[in-house]
């Protein structure tokens, strides 16, 4: 097995086994209390509404907006992780069909796998900060989940125009 | 040179026949794999069909109910109007997670299939972890569907019932299975020297298998691309929206403005529909992307005629682009494009089902030999 192939193949199941552990973890210790959250505050913010307390129902509506932001995001990391762990996995077995150098084969291996771990760790960071770092993070891991995957591509597609 | 060739493909029959033997893990965990996708799939499309639309006919309505509450002043009738909310967002949760983590451990046992010959176990050992992971991979998603029905009945704990125990149980064997899984695997790479594995299934070059190899790809980098462009123009706005739209809902109903929260209410609905159309499709091209790559392993076990095989490939590659496309057509062409969306995925479940019917062909043919050699 070449190099670039167990290397994308062992990333791929350890990021899946991190991926499930994270997402056990959550379901766990965080999603109910989550969801809890988002519930009542929402609820919270129409009984305000009913009691003509404009103050009350904004903190009970920016307290919601805050809760749903957190909460897709962690959904969103434990689905990335996972999913881009099979990716990983499904091209790390077909990578022999990639007609490429491998020391290109390498490269994208590398770049695929970086992404895979970058991308949904930047959503993560995105739970504690707002701002443009964590975003920046996430959009370099996509891009490099990205250009791994059209390079992955063209190589497959040269492949089975050759043997065709 | 014709006497070589042939020699090679029989050499080849018998590595793909000794790595499928009866009971096998990699027999298991494909057939246990494409079973799980199948019934995945079924439930999704029933899902879809049955209760999705009205399940969110029914939010929209407990939603109105609280807003028109929070207008007359009637704070008991918000609180109830939210329960319900909360009732139909569970019941459509536990339904959505069940559908989408079967496909997903199905996803999972086909892979682990693929990696058996290189997983340096005994075949014993092989067998009990499979047998976990699809233990595991059934429990998980039963539990989960049934959360809304069980809720916290006789259960020990205040916040979690029985059924989720169950469904987080199953999620555990499935780890402790791909984790005793992947520690053969590192044994292998330890050993690797020593012991150089080929895999007949990863010889294959077949048309179907290049087929199924390259359009599935393609399907995987559409759906990345559209999943950058939603996070870059949508995802943002789409939040600031959900926030702005019941805040003013909220305040319209504070200020006793009967048009404004209807307004904001219709707003509301929109919104979620958008936002529903556009992840489910980015969604389905990656998975449906990465299911196409997977059958294009193991299409040497799919004993059916090479027309078929192919035929169903095409099938197959059909229904997943025409169900996401489909799905993000529905805001604008409404029960057409739903219906044929659901169309989409009906010839995704059936050639799939073709491709299973074709490997337990080839396993009773297998295991007809097996009782002919005794």
């Amino acid at each position: 097995m070449s190099g670039s192939r167990r290397l994308l193949i062992m990333s791929g199941i350890a990021l899946a086994l991190w991926g499930m552990g994270y997402g056990l973890w959550y379901a766990v210790f965080a999603e109910h209390q989550a969801l809890n959250g988002m519930g009542s505050s929402l609820a919270m913010a129409f009984d305000a509404s009913a009691n003509r307390n404009p103050g009350a129902a904004e903190t009970a509506f920016n307290n919601y907006k805050e809760a749903k932001y957190v909460y897709d995001r962690q959904v969103d990391v434990h689905g990335h992780w996972i999913g881009l762990a099979m990716l990983l996995i499904v091209v790390g077995i077909a990578f022999d069909r990639v007609r490429f150098a491998e020391g290109y084969k390498l490269l994208l291996a590398l770049a695929f796998v970086a992404g895979a771990v970058i991308f949904p760790f930047g959503v993560f960071l995105q739970t504690f900060d707002h701002g443009p770092i964590p975003r920046g993070i996430t959009i370099f891991g996509s891009a490099l989940v990205i250009i791994a995957l059209v390079g992955i591509a063209l190589g497959l597609t040269a492949y089975v125009g050759s043997r065709e | 040179m014709a006497f070589s060739q042939s020699s090679t493909a029989e050499k080849t029959n018998e590595m793909l026949e000794s790595s499928f033997a009866p009971l096998s893990a990699r027999r298991l965990l494909v057939l246990g794999g494409i079973g799980l996708i199948l019934v995945g799939m079924l439930v999704g499309d029933i899902f879809a069909v049955f209760v999705l639309h009205q399940n969110a006919a029914r939010v929209g309505t407990s939603l109105a109910s609280a807003a028109h509450a929070a207008l007359a002043g009637d704070r008991a009738r918000v609180q109830g109007s939210f329960q319900d909310v909360g009732s139909f967002l569970e019941n459509r949760g536990t339904k959505v997670d069940t559908h989408v983590h079967m496909i997903d451990f199905g996803y999972l046992a086909l892979m682990l299939a693929i990696l058996q010959p290189w997983i340096a176990f005994p075949e014993s050992n092989k067998r009990r972890l499979a047998w976990l992971f699809l233990v595991g991979a059934a429990l998980l998603p039963v539990g989960v569907f049934l959360i809304h029905y069980i809720g916290l009945a006789y259960s020990p704990l205040q916040a979690i019932g029985w059924a989720s125990i169950f469904a987080d149980l199953g999620g555990l064997f499935v780890l402790v299975a791909t984790l005793g899984l992947l520690l053969g695997l590192g044994k292998h790479f330890r050993l690797q020297e020593s012991a150089p594995v080929q895999d007949a299934l990863l010889l294959d070059r077949s048309a179907p298998s290049r087929v199924l190899l390259v359009g599935g790809i393609a399907m995987v980098l559409v759906g990345f691309l559209h999943g950058a462009y939603y996070a870059g123009v949508d995802l943002y706005r789409h939040e600031a929206l959900d926030s702005s739209i019941l805040t003013d809902m909220a305040k319209a109903a504070a200020a006793n403005d009967a048009g404004m929260v209807d307004r904001a209410l219709e707003a509301y609905g929109q919104l979620q529909g958008d936002k529903a159309v556009k992840i489910a499709a980015h969604a389905h091209i990656i998975e449906f992307g990465l299911l196409a790559m997977l059958l294009a392993f193991f299409q040497p076990y799919v004993s059916l005629r090479g027309t078929w095989r192919l035929r169903w490939s095409y099938v197959l590659i059909f229904g997943s682009v025409l169900l996401p496309v489909c799905v993000l057509m529905e805001l604008r062409f409404g029960l057409v494009a739903g219906a044929l969306a659901d169309f989409g995925g009906l010839l995704v479940i059936v050639a799939l089902l073709a491709m299973w019917i074709g490997i337990l062909r080839y396993t009773g043919q297998l295991d007809a030999q097996v009782g002919d050699a005794r």
